[in-house]
């Protein structure tokens, strides 16, 4: 039996009433693996991604219905900050808190938690991260400097190894090289296909190169509603539907 | 051709205004160059004493207004701030872009449009009785009644510029802090704050620069004595309010010297608003 980490049952999110923006979507993402999950702008790739952490609260007017659940808890029925400790996420532009050093931005999750650590724990949670990201022998010597500072592609690191660091049991990465320069974007991919020994990866992408290159399963998702979920690899060589073999193949999109 | 004669016309104006400024910094100079002449500036600046000696030499000094014109500022920002400052989180943050909020901060504008005058006519038949029910002073007038009209006058300028900056706080750094499982009030408090603190600074430093020059509101209820106030219950009369009440009737040395504390008043506000701009120019490099 395959290891289900995130079920999505019947999901519909709306930002204006009676319009979907994801539409019925149901799909079971596998535990220690890359989902990517791609489609033109518009489709709901986003949407679909923010539900899991339950980013739409943010905004009153989004309704959501269905059930998601995480490690067999339906988060929507849990209390959204748990929810979101659970599941880590990484944005499209690189997003460290300016006015934090680097090594306050890897310790945010616990500091806006309220948690409190002991010196030897943050230094071990700083030095352990930063070394996952393959940051710690850029930024060693540059801690208490601020986060700004670095290049886009180290940023965006530096952001993953923030999320990391509550240790989370999924990473949700909405398009998080779109705004990087081809050779970040490499080391980016290099490191999730790392990454995915410690957490399970979900990343929205609009890149097809991306999701064949890192992805093990793929959905492709078309005006709100799933249109395909396979394995990358089959995806890719053998779509069954016309609409995906209309986008990989770039007639749209 | 239209195009260099427009680039002249803006020249021009650019001009007059740099030339109107100029002559009126001038015009306070050499109107108060009597009174320095006279009275020495530092001693002018000291100087409690303000009128005819018994012996009939005058005297003036400006350390009355300059102590009452702080205490009735610093007080009026005291007290603007716990009002002003949960209008621009309830405003930019809470509510931002709701119709509440829109309402809400089209009312504290609308504050800052209301003539002056009404404020201190409102002082005058309200906040002043109602400091005398409370035993404070016999009449009702004084720096603490100045500076409560104060207070509501400068809300909207430092509550919408505070406002302003907390909008600013770009979406992805806020949704940065709540996907890593933060609370509203942790968000504000850890990366809302940071991030708008010195711009807030700036715009309390902005919202006293008017309280500075605020003329008509205070001259009514201030009480319009000459003394060094030492108590906010103490009468007494800002840099604005003795210009405003004893420049009809004053002449010679006596018009000398309020030009100079207008000079003084001038170059106050001036240095407040240049440290103010300069705080925010900083904050949105």
């Amino acid at each position: 039996m395959e290891d289900i980490i995130l079920k999505f049952h019947n999901v519909c999110v709306s930002y204006t009433e009676g319009k979907n923006a994801v539409n019925d979507v149901s799909a079971d993402v596998r535990r220690g693996l890359i989902t990517s999950i791609m489609g033109p702008s518009g489709c709901g790739k986003s949407t679909l991604l923010r539900a899991v952490n339950r980013m739409h609260e943010l905004y009153p007017d989004i309704k959501i219905t269905g059930s998601i659940e995480l490690d067999g808890k339906d988060i929507l029925k849990m209390n959204p900050i748990m929810v979101r400790r659970m599941a880590g996420m990484v944005f499209q532009r690189p997003n460290p808190f300016p006015t934090m050093s680097i090594y306050e931005n890897i310790l945010a999750g616990y500091t806006l938690n309220g948690i409190r650590l002991s010196r030897a724990e943050k230094d071990e949670i700083v030095e352990s991260c930063l070394f996952n990201v393959g940051l710690w022998d850029e930024v060693k010597d540059s801690l208490t400097k601020r986060g700004s500072f670095l290049s886009g592609g180290q940023q965006q690191r530096l952001c993953i190894a923030r999320a990391l660091a509550l240790k989370p049991d999924v990473l949700l990465m909405d398009e998080p090289t779109s705004a990087l320069d081809p050779i970040a974007t490499a080391k980016i991919e290099d490191l999730l296909v790392q990454l995915k020994k410690d957490v399970t990866i979900v990343i929205v992408t609009h890149n097809m190169g991306q999701a064949a290159r890192i992805s093990d399963y793929s959905m492709f998702m078309y005006l709100g509603e799933l249109v395909e979920y396979d394995k990358t690899q089959k995806m890719f060589t053998n779509p069954k539907d016309k609409r995906t073999e209309a986008y990989l193949t770039g007639r749209f999109g | 051709m239209s195009d260099k004669i427009f680039k002249k016309l803006l020249f021009v104006s650019a001009l007059v205004i740099m030339i109107v400024c100029g002559a009126l910094f001038y015009s306070l100079m050499s109107g108060s160059l009597p009174a320095f002449r006279e009275l020495g500036f530092f001693r002018f600046i000291v100087s409690s004493e303000w009128g005819m000696n018994s012996d009939g030499s005058e005297h003036y000094g400006a350390l009355p207004f300059i102590v009452g014109t702080l205490m009735t500022s610093f007080t009026a920002l005291l007290l603007c701030f716990p009002f002003s400052l949960p209008v621009a989180f309830f405003v930019g943050e809470y509510y931002n872009n709701t119709v509440v909020a829109k309402v809400l901060s089209t009312i504290v504008d609308l504050l800052a449009g209301i003539p002056s005058i009404v404020y201190g006519l409102w002082g005058f038949y309200v906040i002043r009785p109602f400091m005398v029910s409370l035993g404070l002073s016999e009449q009702g007038f004084g720096i603490l009644t100045a500076s409560i009209v104060l207070a509501i006058m400068i809300i909207p300028y430092s509550a919408s510029l505070s406002a302003e900056f907390i909008r600013m706080v770009p979406r992805e750094l806020k949704e940065g802090a709540y996907s890593l499982g933060a609370t509203r009030a942790e968000m504000i408090r850890r990366v809302i704050m940071p991030n708008v603190s010195s711009g807030m600074i700036s715009s309390y430093i902005l919202a006293l620069g008017r309280a500075l020059g605020e003329t008509m509101a205070v001259t009514m209820l201030i009480g319009n004595t000459n003394n060094v106030p030492i108590s906010l219950s103490d009468t007494a009369n800002t840099m604005a309010s003795v210009i405003a009440n004893q420049f009809g009737e004053a002449d010679g040395l006596k018009l000398s010297s309020l030009i100079a504390i207008g000079l003084i008043l001038f170059i106050i506000t001036a240095i407040i608003n240049y440290i103010g701009r300069l705080i925010i120019k900083r904050q949105s490099l």
